[in-house]
């Protein structure tokens, strides 16, 4: 009876966590695959967007409070974003895939040394605004923080505001058919480069948002973007470069994977017994005694290698390159 | 069949030719032995072997960017693994007492790296492109993520040393001081380019140009383009686990930084820099590079922000890296036409001198109100002394970036005309490269 427990209040903690997750997850992905898909270039700097937006966002709570910062931040960070695609990457287009690729590059290395020289390298005191820092409610006998629930219903909000926006308005029908024939959608007469700002800066803020609700929750560091920047293209790549759905499956997908991995404890010595005390000092007793939760954040990459194995295009994509 | 090779086959060059050739490699030699006797401090002697490491390191990840077009960013996972399997080598020779000298344990990493290249080569040249990019990514953190979890033969937060002089002597040279080494990485510096400068001569070398440029048109002339992306990828495994070993070899240790994202991307910045067009550029990358990392740190505390807008200037502005620069100005040197695009670089070169100047003061004050605001205004940096508390500062700098800009987007507009003209003027004479 009790194990029983004790399992089901593991997994379903895990899957709310692990959905919260991948939610966040999916606020950056779903940016940097449109943006993939209209300019046909992969945003390296795109986590670090995420980073402006929680960097903006402690700023300008900590002047005027964390509401007005929840929407001031994201703009912020999404004019910045529109900025660099005017003057930077439409003057470097020119010069090539490989170029745009190197200048995101360059752009997030910049942005981290700056975020370092203003704040410093240790973490900021981003903390919960005080009314949402209460449990929403008990699981067997955890608490559920408020503020989680608040993360994961602005994500799911925003997720909806996306879809209807792109499924229904017309700037979303224009975007959706810019995804799959820019040129077309250009010589209908659409002012495709003004699309592309605008997609460009969107997509940023979207990465600033999730950045604002995720830096109280998580740590407000200026190595945010370095950890989770590779996680994202893991995403993007598994989902299937350009592909929206695909994008949302694997967010959730590696949220899960992930959240789960982290509460395991599990080792091989622990399935097994300990290993032979002649093996116990060679490079194996490493791999016998490491436990699950230890490995967990290898685990987008194993993923990724697997996918690339079986599935080349990723899960749900169509494109070749 | 022969007449066909011997009409497609170039002519056997003159010896003229020949010797032209061969005395660039014999000069690169008693350049290479000859440094020491010029520039003999320690501290010259370490910047040497850096350099040779970083040369043997960005030829090698050319292999993939120049030659083949693939955009790794997680290159120092081959350079990382030769490094630490060089030094259990070491290791394991030294407890052995193995008849096995130092200067053979590069190749003990590169072969290091070829193997691993080998091994997850094959799921990493499956796509080009982007996709490569993003999957050579995540292959490098998985590798440097294991690293940490394989403590036994990765050390490690704290890395595994070994002491390189207690190996079997040849000729007498314990491999203990600094010029010992400096020839020893000099050696393999310089077999190392020749090997890779012979690899772009061979046919796969020019497959491998071939898949960059059209891959496409690979497949219709009966190539698989996976395989020859898959062999480029190899090569470089194997070159940049040299550098690996050599990089252990100097220091001694091999730590988990060898195999990180900062490695990675230091090896692809100096080799873009330098520029990858040209067989040389990542030479010339590698050795501004290094020497610019050293001696930045010491002119101000922010040198890396000045490395990475350095960086995205040189993406933007000369994607043919510095080597890409000059060579665009060969056919007006030849033609003659080069003093009439002089008068406009020189007055570019003052607003922009300007601007630059401008944007180092208002960096260098910015920093110093966030990073260490307590201390003495009166700072110093790239040789200026200024105060960053008095408003003239402020202006100065704001002025200087304004007119700057504007006075500079001016003169090189005029250059670009001046440009245009005195390369038209050396195509008429029949200069085009």
């Amino acid at each position: 009876m009790f194990w029983g427990r004790v399992v089901h209040e593991l997994i379903t903690i895990s899957t709310l966590n692990g959905i919260l997750f991948g939610m966040l997850l999916f606020l950056m992905a779903s940016g940097l695959t449109v943006i993939f898909s209209m300019l046909g270039v992969l945003n390296f700097a795109h986590a670090s967007f995420y980073m402006l937006g929680a960097f903006f966002g402690f700023q300008i709570s900590r002047w005027i409070g964390f509401w007005p910062a929840l929407f001031i931040a994201p703009v912020l960070a999404g004019a910045l974003g529109a900025a660099v695609e005017r003057f930077g990457l439409r003057r470097v287009h020119r010069n090539g895939h490989v170029a745009e690729l190197l200048f995101t590059f360059g752009l997030a290395f910049a942005i981290e040394e700056v975020v370092q020289i203003i704040w410093g390298k240790s973490p900021v005191d981003f903390r919960v605004p005080p009314s949402l820092d209460f449990p929403a409610f008990r699981i067997f006998s955890t608490n559920y923080p408020a503020y989680k629930m608040f993360m994961l219903v602005v994500s799911i909000a925003i997720f909806v505001g996306l879809l209807v926006v792109l499924k229904k308005s017309r700037i979303g029908l224009i975007v959706q058919a810019a995804l799959t024939h820019p040129h077309m959608v250009g010589h209908l007469g659409h002012n495709v480069e003004r699309i592309f700002m605008l997609v460009f800066g969107v997509g940023t803020a979207l990465a600033a948002v999730a950045g604002v609700i995720a830096g109280p929750a998580l740590v407000t560091q200026s190595n945010m973007a370095t950890l989770l920047g590779p996680i994202l293209f893991v995403v993007v790549v598994v989902g299937g470069l350009g592909s929206l759905p695909g994008a949302f499956v694997a967010s959730l997908l590696i949220g899960l994977i992930q959240t789960f991995a982290v509460s395991m404890n599990g080792s091989l010595a622990g399935a097994f017994g300990p290993l032979s005390p002649t093996y116990a000092h060679t490079w194996l007793a490493d791999i016998w005694g490491v436990t699950v939760a230890q490995v967990a954040p290898i685990m987008p990459y194993v993923l990724l290698v697997l996918i690339l194995i079986f599935r080349p295009m990723g899960l749900l994509g169509t494109r070749e390159t | 069949m022969t007449e066909l090779t011997s009409r497609v086959a170039p002519p056997y060059p003159p010896l003229s030719e020949r010797l032209k050739f061969y005395g660039i490699w014999v000069a690169a030699a008693l350049v290479l032995l000859a440094l020491p006797k010029v520039f003999s401090s320690g501290g010259a002697l370490t910047t040497f072997s850096l350099i040779g490491i970083s040369i043997i390191f960005s030829l090698s990840y050319n292999i993939l960017l120049g030659q083949t077009g693939l955009l790794s960013f997680g290159h120092a996972v081959y350079y990382g693994l030769g490094g630490f399997l060089a030094i259990h080598a070491i290791n394991i020779i030294g407890a052995n007492k193995l008849p096995i000298p130092l200067p053979v344990v590069p190749l003990i990493g590169g072969l290091t790296g070829l193997f691993f290249a080998a091994l997850l080569g094959w799921v990493s040249t499956k796509r080009s492109g982007t996709a490569f990019a993003m999957i050579s990514l995540g292959v490098a953190e998985l590798v440097a993520s294991s690293a940490l979890i394989l403590r036994t033969f990765f050390g490690g937060e704290a890395g595994i040393s070994a002491n390189r002089t207690k190996l079997m002597r040849l000729f007498d040279w314990s491999f203990g001081p600094q010029i010992q080494i400096y020839y020893l990485i000099a050696a393999w510096t310089l077999l190392a380019v020749i090997a890779m400068y012979a690899l772009t001569r061979t046919p796969l070398g020019r497959m491998c140009n071939a898949v960059r440029d059209n891959p496409e048109r690979v497949q219709f002339v009966g190539y698989d383009p996976h395989v020859v992306r898959y062999l480029a990828f190899c090569f470089a495994g194997f070159f940049a686990g040299i550098a690996g070993a050599l990089a252990a070899i100097n220091f001694e240790i091999a730590n988990a930084a060898y195999l990180g994202a900062v490695q990675s991307g230091t090896v692809l910045f100096s080799t873009y820099i330098g520029g990858v067009g040209y067989f040389i550029g990542p030479i010339v990358g590698a050795i501004f590079v290094t020497v610019l990392s050293l001696s930045l740190s010491d002119l101000t505390s922010v040198w890396q922000l000045y490395f990475g807008l350095f960086f995205i200037a040189v993406v933007t502005f000369a994607p043919g890296g510095i080597t890409g620069l000059l060579m665009m100005h060969w056919p007006l040197i030849k033609g003659g036409t080069f003093g009439r695009v002089l008068p406009s670089y020189l007055m570019g070169l003052i607003p922009t001198l300007a601007m630059l100047a401008g944007l180092v003061l208002a960096i260098e004050t910015v920093v110093h109100y966030t990073v260490n605001p307590g201390d003495d205004p009166n700072i110093k940096a790239f040789g200026m002394s200024f105060n960053v508390s008095s408003p003239t500062t402020w202006i100065v700098a704001f002025l200087l970036i304004v007119v700057g800009f504007v006075a500079a987007r001016k003169t090189w507009s005029r250059l670009a005309l001046a440009w245009d003209d005195a390369l038209k003027a050396a195509r008429e004479k029949g200069y085009h490269t």
